[in-house]
């Protein structure tokens, strides 16, 4: 066998893409918007509401297009539960605003405009986070919070696939025989 | 007798036969430095001199035996006390008595078998070294002389690439080929990464060289990672369909052969390592074990005969015949 003095750094053959491939929409598209906040209620007990619109094409998501309202308490039920039942680290919520709870306050408190849009801007960077992350996909209660219509606090927490989801983002081996290759078919770490 | 620094003393110094054309190796001690020293090959002769230079000429020197030793051996970092020799030569080169002047004696190692190549890591150390000794009632005299010792192969005769589809359940499905499993040091991985599905937002990809040392055996193993490599090879979000190419030349990077169970003491493998990051800073990777090994230099008109014979100790058959008119092309 004779062997080359200088090594071979051609590419290896690959297939031409597909121009509907390239050019067609990506299967990733996943876009949430928080907008819209309206107080509810009078006096003592009001509090904010916002509008939660996704527009997605992944599969694991039912609807395509959903519109709910949620309030930032809706959004601290969905940071415990999946801190409980998931194995990811939750990205962090905006401040509660204890503070701006208190009475006797010079500004609007907990309804003042700035600290709503900041508010707002937050939740919006969260869901986001979480609802790109593969492993919370899995989850009931995160479809439950993006798209439907009241979230049902006593309801049974548990994935949404009976399969379960890689403990970690390590890919298994969906391999099949290959001409001159190896074939793996276990999952590796 | 030496106890007030009155006693005579001697300075003992190994020199090779070959020192002026034998080539040097750099090769990294334990505190990261790096030095040169000479590099020698399975089966070559070690020989030299030994020159015992009296420190008070005149005085006397007395002795027990003079002697030269050449070792191999593994020492464990967390088991310093025990030097597992695996090469143990000696040549005795003087009887005891004693000596009224400076003196020099010849030694020869003839074609030592040297089965490991040096190697010097986190938890481990393989070395082989020449001692000399002049032992004395009280107090030896001792010098040692490190060498390194590279372990060479030829281009293996079975070399299939690695191919395969992994992915993420409804996530991530990609087919990675490299176009090897087994690379010489100075050799480039060229594969290529195609992107079957991709519903995560990825932001880029590189691949990792990452090098694991293992030591110890039963219950009590250590596993040593240290990422040797990383190079990026995409940025940005690939589309499905897509064929990203991978060029590395290894040539740059501090990497050895890989070593597997030597002498039943420790490994060096090597795993490369496909890493795709997505927008939140989330990693998904594969690793996937590659063989590294050390291809003989370009073979010099002017190189020994032992040296070559040496050189054409190889792991996979070879034709002395052949390898040699091999070398000649190469040499231009």
């Amino acid at each position: 066998m004779s062997e080359p003095a200088v090594a071979d750094t051609r590419r290896l053959n690959s297939k031409p893409q597909d121009l509907t491939d390239a050019y067609g929409p990506p299967s990733n598209f996943l876009e949430i918007d928080v907008y819209d906040p309206q107080i509810v209620g009078v006096g003592r007990n009001r509090y904010t509401t916002y509008e939660v619109r996704m527009k997605t094409n992944l599969p694991i998501f039912k609807l395509k297009d959903s519109c709910v309202r949620r309030r930032y308490s809706d959004f601290e039920w969905l940071k415990n539960e999946l801190e409980r039942d998931s194995k990811i680290v939750v990205p962090p919520l905006p401040g509660k605003a204890l503070k701006r709870q208190l009475p006797f306050r010079g500004d609007e408190g907990l309804f003042e405009e700035s600290f709503l849009e900041e508010r707002r801007a937050g939740l919006e960077q969260f869901i986001n986070r979480i609802a790109g992350h593969p492993l919370a996909q899995n989850e009931r209660c995160l479809h439950m919070f993006l798209q439907e219509e009241s979230i049902d606090r006593n309801y049974i927490p548990g994935k949404r696939k009976p399969s379960a989801a890689p403990a970690s983002c390590t890919f298994i081996s969906t391999s099949r025989h290959n001409a001159g290759g190896n074939v793996r078919a276990v999952s590796t770490l | 007798m030496s106890f007030f620094g009155f006693g005579q003393s001697a300075d003992i110094d190994i020199v090779l036969n070959d020192a002026e054309t034998r080539k040097k190796a750099e090769h990294k001690s334990e505190d990261g430095r790096k030095d040169k020293y000479f590099l020698f090959f399975d089966g070559e002769t070690v020989s030299g001199k030994l020159n015992v230079t009296l420190k008070y000429p005149g005085k006397r020197l007395e002795h027990n035996g003079i002697k030269i030793e050449f070792i191999g051996q593994i020492e464990l970092y967390y088991d310093r006390g025990n030097h597992h020799e695996f090469v143990s030569l000696v040549k005795d080169l003087a009887r005891p008595g004693e000596l009224t002047q400076s003196q020099t004696y010849d030694f020869e190692f003839t074609h030592v078998e040297k089965p490991y190549e040096s190697y010097t890591g986190q938890n481990v150390k393989l070395r082989y070294f020449l001692r000399a000794t002049v032992s004395r009632r009280l107090s030896d005299i001792s010098k040692e002389l490190d060498i390194v010792v590279h372990t060479l192969s030829t281009y293996p005769e079975l070399n299939s690439s690695i191919k395969m589809e992994v992915g993420i359940e409804d996530c991530l499905h990609i087919e990675f080929e490299y176009n090897k499993s087994k690379y010489h040091l100075k050799d480039v991985i060229v594969g290529k990464i195609y992107f079957l599905l991709v519903r995560i937002k990825i932001k880029h990809m590189e691949i990792d060289i990452i090098k694991r040392e293992t030591t110890g055996t039963g219950p009590n193993v250590y596993h040593e990672n240290d990422t040797v490599a990383k190079y990026e090879i995409m940025d940005g979000a690939p589309v499905r369909g897509e064929s990203i190419p991978i060029r590395l030349f290894l040539a740059g990077y501090e990497i050895t052969p890989t070593m597997r169970d030597i002498n039943k003491k420790f490994s060096v493998r090597y795993y490369l390592n496909l890493v795709l990051i997505d927008e939140e800073e989330r990693r998904y990777f594969k690793q996937q074990e590659i063989t590294l090994w050390r291809k003989g230099d370009i073979v010099r008109k002017s190189m020994s005969h032992q040296a070559i014979s040496a050189a054409q100790r190889f792991e996979g058959s070879s034709n002395p015949e052949k390898s040699q008119s091999k070398n000649a092309e190469d040499d231009s």
